[in-house]
């Protein structure tokens, strides 16, 4: 079974590639962009697992354990399928 | 003093921290790599150095926080033990929770090396008294991920319980409130961003760093 984590900083917390991204963009024409957050995305390969609840459940515990750094990160479980 | 440096891979001011520990203290310091799961019997100190722990993957000190040496940190720590962690260090012990807050990427996204003014915010702690009446120092720092985020209530925290040690007096990568090194409640665990070990030489001129040692060694 396949998992999506997506990971980025809290909202509130400044992010200073985004900015910078959101800054590229606008002068490379890009007007509409007013804001950009840069994130990292983390696909897992789950061996034996085949209950989706089960998976959240795992990769939701791997998430507050190394995956975020919840003091200033927030993230998302997807189990895509 | 008895000291020891931990060493992961990916460490790369391990060295430079040994050498400094043992001309101010001499006594060598223990090497200890990541993977043991016990520090030397009766220690004073245990210094968590700067460099690139596992390359800053997934974010720096993440993966450092979760060897099994630092669970021995950990507990050296809560028995009351110092430890003192530099520039990586630092964001191990912060990923680790015994200091509170986070490190991210420097405000001007710049990678930072050079000498900085500090201000020794708190000079009565066992990592500043040798400071004396001094209130200022030059120490370099050298990072990306050296911006001191807490929220509102920690900070206001930090600063009233005297636990905000070095203050940068021109700030070079957005940390709140100038921050440059904080202590844990018991005052026993430290992190700084500036590298201590780096001026701890007289033929180098600059000396700030060598304080930080004698006062461990003081307080040991």
């Amino acid at each position: 079974m396949k998992a999506i984590v997506t990971v980025g900083l809290k909202p509130g917390v400044l992010d200073v590639q985004g900015k910078a991204v959101a800054g590229a963009l606008k002068e490379l024409g890009f007007g509409a962009v007013e804001e950009a957050r840069v994130g990292k995305v983390i696909e897992l390969d789950l061996a034996h697992i085949t209950d989706r609840e089960e998976a959240r459940a795992q990769v939701t515990d791997m998430c507050e354990k190394l995956l975020a750094n919840t003091v200033i990160e927030s993230y998302r479980v997807e189990i895509p399928g | 003093m008895k000291s020891a440096v931990i060493v992961f891979p990916g460490s790369n001011c391990d060295r430079d921290a040994a050498v400094a520990l043992e001309r101010v203290t001499g006594q060598k310091p223990a090497m200890v790599w990541h993977k043991e799961t016990d520090l030397p019997e009766s220690l004073d100190l245990a210094l968590l150095p700067g460099g690139f722990s596992f390359g800053d993957y997934l974010r720096a000190g993440a993966m450092a926080a979760r060897s099994p040496i630092v669970a021995a940190v950990k507990r050296h720590a809560e028995r009351g033990g110092l430890v003192l962690g530099v520039c990586n260090g630092f964001q191990v012990l912060t990923e680790t929770r015994l200091l509170p807050g986070a490190l991210a990427r420097n405000g001007g996204l710049r990678f930072v090396c050079r000498d900085v003014p500090l201000a020794i915010v708190n000079n009565n702690t066992r990592f500043t008294r040798a400071f004396r009446e001094t209130r200022e120092t030059v120490i370099p720092v050298a990072h990306a991920d050296g911006r001191y985020i807490a929220d509102e209530a920690e900070l206001d925290r930090l600063e009233g319980e005297g636990r905000v040690v070095l203050r940068y007096k021109d700030n070079p990568n957005g940390s709140a409130r100038d921050i440059a090194a904080i202590m844990n409640e018991g005052g026993n665990v430290m992190g700084m961003m500036p590298h201590p070990e780096r001026v701890a030489d007289p033929s180098l001129g600059r000396m700030g760093g060598w304080a930080i040692f004698q006062s461990l060694a003081e307080a040991a």
